[in-house]
C-alpha cells in the first residue's frame, strides 16, 4: 500500500488517489511536427528508478500533484502541487 | 534422453537414479550468431525455433535470473484467440494452433487442456458487443459461440444468476478451443528442446550494454563478459524499456504491475475459464484444485514485482460477485508480475531502427498464449531480417504511421492519462 503525502491532507492511503501518468512529458511547440506529436503521445522514459508522475487526490481534496516515486522500492521522495507552469 | 512410458519404466528399475538434467548448463562462449536476451517463454521458444529452422546458427539465451522465473511462471496460463481485430485474431489463432501439438513436438507434457473460455455479458449492450466480436471471430475462421442464459446455467450452475448481483448476468460467449497449460512446463519444455538442438542457455547472466557500430549490433556486454554476436533478439517483457535505453531507443511502453492469486485447493467444480469484462476479473480452477483469480493492472508504473492490497480486494470482490460460493475460501498465495504495457494494447514484434536488433515485447497482460506463435514468427524475422507476414502489423513504427491496433479493453489507455 502506498502512503501518499497529499500537500493539503497529509499522508493518505493510495486507494484515495488516482494515477495520472508520467509528469515529465512536454507538449511539442510546433503544431505541424507529426513525428514530435507522435513521440509525445506514445513514447515514455519508463525508468526503473525515480519517476515523476501525476496523482490526484480523487476521494479527498481533489488536488493534482506531482509525486516523485521509485518504481522498484515504491518510496516517495517528494510531492508538490501540479500547477499550470509545472511540466 | 527422450521422455516416454518406456523411459519411466526403465529408470524405475534403476530407482530413478539415471535421469539426466533437462537442459545443459554450458559456459558462455565468446561469439554467437544470435543472442536472445531473456530466458522466459518467448526467449526460450525463439531460440528453439531459430535452432529448428536453421541448425547451423549458434544461438545463446541470456537470462539474468533463472529460467521461467519472470512472467512465464507468474501468469494465469490462459490460452485463447478471441480477438476482434483481424490482425490480432489471425496471429493469436496461429499461436493457438501451434499449442495443440506442442507437447508432442517438445516431448514435454505441457498439460495443455482446451477446456474453453467463457466471457460473461451483464447487459443487453454487452450481449450485442460480444456477439459482434464472436461473429467477427467466425469471419476469421475461429470458433466462437453465443450462449443463451439457459445454456450458461447448465454449463456453469455456480455463477450468481440473481437479479440482485453486483452485475446481473444476461448471457455469455464461449471460445471452446481456448484453454490452459502448465506455465512452468512451457519454460522447461522449450529450454530442454532448445538445449537438445545446441542452444546455450546461460542463467544468472545479466546484460549490461549493447555495442553498436555503424547503426548495427556488434557485441553484447554481460555480467559474464563480452560476447560478439551478429544479431540480438530482445525478449524481456517488463524490462524492454531498460534494454532499449542501452541503444538510445525510447519505446511506446510503460511497465505496470499485474497481480494474480490462488485460493486453497477445493474439489473440482469449474471446468472452463470464466471472465467478466465488467468486473475486470477472470477465474479458472487449476489441476491441483486451487481457484486461480486474476484481474486488471494495479495502475501505476512499477518494476517491483509486488502488488498492493487495494487491487487484491477489488479482484477478489469481483470473483465473489461471480461465484458467491468462493466467499469462505482462504487465499493461499498472491503474486505480481511486471507487464510491458504498450500504448495501444498490442505487442511489438519485429525490427528496430538499429540493424540486426529485434524486439519481441509489449505483451501487456496477454503474452503467455502467444509464446509459440510469436516465437516462431520472431525467429523467422531474425533469420530473414524482414517482418513475418503474421506479425508485420505489430511493427514498432506503427505508433508513427498511425496504424495502431487498438483492441478494446487492452493496453494502458494513454488517452485516459
Amino acid at each position: 500500500m502506498l502512503l501518499i503525502p497529499c500537500p493539503f491532507c497529509g499522508p493518505r492511503p493510495e486507494d484515495e488517489f488516482a494515477y495520472g501518468g508520467d509528469a515529465t512529458l512536454v507538449t511539442p511547440e510546433e503544431e505541424n511536427n507529426v513525428e514530435a506529436i507522435a513521440d509525445y503521445i506514445f513514447l515514455r522514459d519508463n525508468p526503473r528508478g525515480w519517476h515523476k508522475e501525476f496523482w490526484t487526490h480523487r476521494y479527498g481534496c481533489r488536488c493534482w500533484m506531482i509525486v516523485e516515486r521509485h518504481t522498484v522500492t515504491h518510496k516517495i521522495k517528494s510531492v508538490s502541487l501540479a500547477t499550470s507552469t509545472s511540466q | 534422453m527422450r521422455y516416454s512410458l518406456f523411459s519411466i519404466a526403465r529408470h524405475a528399475l534403476n530407482s530413478h537414479k539415471g535421469w539426466t538434467e533437462a537442459w545443459k548448463k554450458p559456459p558462455l562462449q565468446r561469439q554467437y550468431d544470435v543472442v536472445i536476451i531473456g530466458g522466459g517463454g518467448h526467449g526460450l521458444a525463439t531460440a528453439y525455433y531459430l535452432a529448428k529452422l536453421n541448425n547451423n546458427l549458434r544461438v545463446a539465451v541470456l537470462e539474468k535470473g533463472w529460467i521461467g522465473g519472470g512472467n512465464t511462471g507468474r501468469n494465469t496460463t490462459g490460452i485463447r484467440s478471441n480477438y476482434f481485430l483481424s490482425e490480432n485474431a489471425k496471429f493469436y489463432d496461429y499461436s493457438l494452433k501451434l499449442w495443440k501439438n506442442l507437447t508432442q513436438e517438445l516431448n514435454f507434457n505441457l498439460m495443455f487442456s482446451q477446456r474453453g473460455w467463457v466471457s460473461l455479458c451483464h447487459s443487453s449492450s454487452d450481449v450485442e458487443r460480444l456477439a459482434t466480436r464472436y461473429n467477427a471471430l467466425r469471419l476469421n475462421d475461429i470458433d466462437g459461440d453465443v450462449l443463451t442464459l439457459d445454456q450458461l446455467k447448465t454449463m456453469l450452475p455456480d455463477l450468481n444468476y440473481s437479479p440482485d448481483a453486483r452485475f446481473p448476468i444476461s448471457g455469455a460467449v464461449i471460445q471452446r478451443r481456448g484453454g490452459v497449460a502448465r506455465h512452468d512446463a512451457v519454460a522447461w519444455g522449450f529450454a530442454r528442446a532448445a538445449s537438445r538442438l545446441g542452444v546455450d542457455i546461460i542463467e544468472n547472466c545479466r546484460v549490461t550494454d549493447i555495442n553498436i557500430d555503424k547503426n548495427s549490433v556488434t557485441s553484447i556486454q554481460t555480467s559474464k563478459g563480452r560476447v560478439a554476436c551478429k544479431k540480438i533478439g530482445i525478449c524481456v517483457a517488463g524490462h524492454s524499456s531498460e534494454i532499449a535505453r542501452m541503444v538510445g531507443l525510447k519505446l511506446p511502453m510503460e511497465t505496470h504491475l499485474l497481480q494474480a492469486m490462488v485460493t486453497e485447493p477445493v474439489k473440482p467444480f469449474l471446468d472452463t475459464g470464466v471472465v467478466s469484462p465488467a468486473l475486470h476479473c477472470y477465474i479458472s480452477q487449476t489441476d491441483k484444485g486451487e481457484i486461480l483469480i486474476g484481474g486488471g493492472i494495479d495502475g501505476y508504473n512499477s518494476y517491483s514485482q509486488r502488488g498492493t492490497w487495494p487491487k487484491i480486494e477489488e479482484i477478489v470482490s469481483g470473483a465473489i460477485s461471480m461465484f458467491p460460493r468462493l466467499r469462505g475460501l482462504k487465499l493461499m498465495r498472491t503474486w505480481a508480475g511486471i507487464m510491458d504495457m504498450t500504448m495501444d494494447g498490442a505487442p511489438i514484434i519485429g525490427q528496430t531502427p538499429i540493424k540486426h536488433l529485434y524486439i519481441n515485447g509489449g505483451w501487456c497482460i496477454g503474452g503467455f498464449k502467444a509464446i509459440p506463435g510469436a516465437a516462431r514468427c520472431f525467429a523467422k524475422t531474425i533469420i530473414n531480417d524482414e517482418p513475418h507476414p503474421l506479425t508485420a502489423p505489430f511493427s514498432l513504427d506503427r505508433f508513427r504511421t498511425g496504424r495502431l491496433l487498438n483492441e478494446s479493453g487492452a493496453g494502458n489507455l494513454p488517452h485516459k492519462q
